[in-house]
């Protein structure tokens, strides 16, 4: 027995040694990017999925979790580094850093990028389908007081925050608000609203094509697909402003294979392995000469690139602990 | 007698590891403080439960009562309610009819009630929107005929939650049922025919009473995972209403308060154990 045991501690290292485990969103990680670094540098990649930031914090948590790359959203990137979840691994220092974009360096959640990487980027707004949609719907209005045609097949994706934050912007009402007041107007205007919503529900882009919905909340890269299938569907950026979200790449605090961590977090910051991951996953990358590899289609999709006069994406971090009571508390009474 | 305690072992290792432990966890972070993001901090509080009647003022902490959590409890109530006794008008002629098959026969259509539940409750649950829905079938096919000029809102409200609850459950009814008729003499009916009993009387005087066993495991199997139940008020609910199943959901994910998920398990439990044991009570003593 005990010799067994000896003999398990010793191997474990050794076998270890040519593996890199990742824990990320599923249909995130492009094959073709993960057969190329693992030839590139004798690492056996192996690949587990979350499909929420909570399932992967609790996972964390309980710790031992043996996994070497995450890729958190950039809200819970800010609190991973505040809770001392992640390893600082100076991503700055590394050689492939000159081809990140400079608006993507200093962030809100990373301020000099010590500890992640630019994964993929994306905008929270609303998508329409044209054929139905008439006229101007460049406002929040579309969804917020809609036409009668409109009325009963709106779709809101089911996640407060982005819920709350949509209609927090239609009333020109902080992100994050600590106020009763205004968000007893949120939850007046959300509860108005509901009467015409047909679903909460984030299976945007299947409700899109099937004609469920004529108008939705969604992600930029699902209303792409969404138009792939069905080409009247158009993204909106709305002239009140919209979510922006960024995915990172980071490493567990305790990772088992720290070095092949870094090669790969190195590694994915190169154009040609960036465009990659927007080949893939459908999302814009944080890397400067990437557009070079991306496909031509892709590379010019107006999901992926805002008009000119449309505003900036909103990166919100996490809320404080008395706003994200008012949200629940919102959220709980319009559900009731 | 000690192999026959080693035989207890696996069992009893499950129920502790699988059911007394996450149990005992559940009830311990229900009266812990919640931590910013997600998870506990180690320090006693009553909040979590102070909260389910009472709301804080976040200025000057008075409490106020509240009623929100109560409704969505009485909304999961009634909502299971309703499906058990659905379930029951559904499941008791099918069972009546299945037990007095001829005996070749009753596997056969045992066998057809259990089909539909070799599909996973996820899918059926998605299938049965897809059903539903004002792109789905049925509004299509009344459409055509001409028999409704727009689509029936079938889909994203109650009915559709009530109609999931059935469809999920209605196996858990059937069989019982179908066990409890099953053992009945039918020659107590003909005895009580004899006496001169209508059909009637002798239905609520003779069958009634020997199928209580029957109802009352049906109607528990039904009812407690009803109350509980989260895909059918999540997908064909479309997410416009709570039940506590959402709920408690809810705290673990977006609103990151476990300690209040915690207690909310832990009164859910509560309730289903108190029912329980009414329901234990009254049959031990009927017996007696």
């Amino acid at each position: 027995m005990r010799a067994l045991a000896i003999l398990l501690l010793t191997a474990a290292p050794a076998f270890a040694e040519g593996d890199l485990f990742i824990y990320t969103w599923g249909e995130y990680t492009p094959p073709d990017l993960v057969a190329k670094f693992e030839k590139e540098f004798g690492v056996k990649v192996h690949i587990d999925s979350y499909d929420s930031m909570e399932t992967m914090i609790a996972k964390l948590r309980a710790g031992g979790a043996g996994y070497d790359i995450i890729v958190p959203g950039d809200a819970t990137m800010q609190v991973l580094i505040a809770e001392g979840m992640v390893e600082k691994i100076d991503v700055f220092a590394m050689p492939n850093f000159a081809n990140v974009d400079d608006k993507w360096r200093e962030v809100y959640w990373d301020p000099k990028r010590e500890y992640s990487a630019p994964w993929a980027w994306g905008s929270t707004a609303f998508a329409v389908d044209t054929a139905v949609v008439k006229g101007d719907y460049s406002s929040l209005a579309v969804l917020f007081a809609p036409a009668d045609d409109v009325k009963g097949r709106i779709n809101m994706l089911r996640d407060m925050n982005d819920v709350i934050n949509m209609a927090e912007r239609y009333l020109g009402i902080p992100r994050c608000s600590e106020s009763p007041d205004e968000m007893k107007r949120v939850l007046e205007l959300l509860e108005t609203q509901k009467e015409w919503v047909k679903s909460y529900d984030s299976e945007t882009k299947e409700l899109l094509v099937s004609g469920e919905a004529v108008v939705s909340m969604s992600w930029n890269g699902y209303a792409m697909r969404a138009r792939d299938e069905k080409p009247t569907i158009a993204y909106v950026y709305p002239k009140e402003g919209y979510t922006g979200w960024m995915d990172n790449v980071a490493v567990p605090k305790g990772a088992p294979h720290l070095d092949n961590a870094k090669a790969w977090v190195n590694f994915i910051m190169a154009p040609e392995n960036a465009a990659m991951i927007t080949n893939y996953a459908r999302y814009s990358n944080g890397i400067k000469g990437s557009e070079a590899f991306v496909e031509p289609a892709l590379a010019a999709a107006p999901e992926i690139n805002p008009p000119a006069d449309a505003p900036a994406p909103e990166f919100i971090p996490t809320c404080s602990p008395e706003a994200t009571a008012l949200i629940d508390k919102v959220w709980t009474k319009l559900m009731n | 007698m000690k192999l026959h305690r080693l035989l207890l072992a696996p069992s009893l290792g499950t129920i502790l590891i699988f059911m007394v432990l996450p149990i005992a966890i559940t009830t311990l972070y229900s009266v812990l403080t919640p931590a910013q993001y997600g998870g506990v901090i180690w320090k006693p509080s009553a909040e979590a439960y102070i909260r389910l009647l009472f709301e804080r003022d976040i200025f000057d902490d008075t409490l106020t009562f509240n009623t929100d959590y109560l409704q969505i409890l009485g909304r999961s109530v009634l909502q299971a309610g309703v499906a058990t006794l659905l379930c029951l008008i559904i499941g008791l002629p099918t069972a009546w009819f299945i037990a007095t098959r001829p005996p070749g026969q009753k596997s056969l259509w045992l066998m057809l009630v259990t089909v539909p539940y070799w599909v996973n409750l996820l899918v059926r649950t998605i299938a049965l929107l897809l059903i539903l829905r004002d792109e789905g079938p049925i509004n299509r096919a009344l459409q055509s005929v001409g028999l409704i000029d727009g689509p029936l809102s079938l889909a994203y409200n109650n009915f559709a939650i009530g109609l999931g609850l059935v469809s999920s459950f209605l196996p858990f009814m059937i069989l019982p049922l179908y066990a409890a008729i099953e053992r009945f003499d039918f020659s107590l009916l003909e005895a009580a025919y004899d006496l001169h009993a209508n059909r009637r009387k002798a239905f609520f005087a003779v069958v009634l009473p020997i199928l209580r066993p029957g109802l009352i495991a049906g109607g528990l199997l039904v009812f407690i995972p009803g109350i509980g139940s989260y895909l059918a008020p999540d997908i064909l609910g479309g997410g416009k209403t709570l039940m506590l199943g959402n709920l408690i959901g809810m705290q673990f994910q977006g609103s990151r308060n476990w300690p209040f998920g915690a207690a909310l398990s832990t009164i859910l439990m509560a309730v289903t154990l108190i029912a329980l044991f009414i329901v234990a009570r009254r049959a031990a003593r009927e017996d007696a």
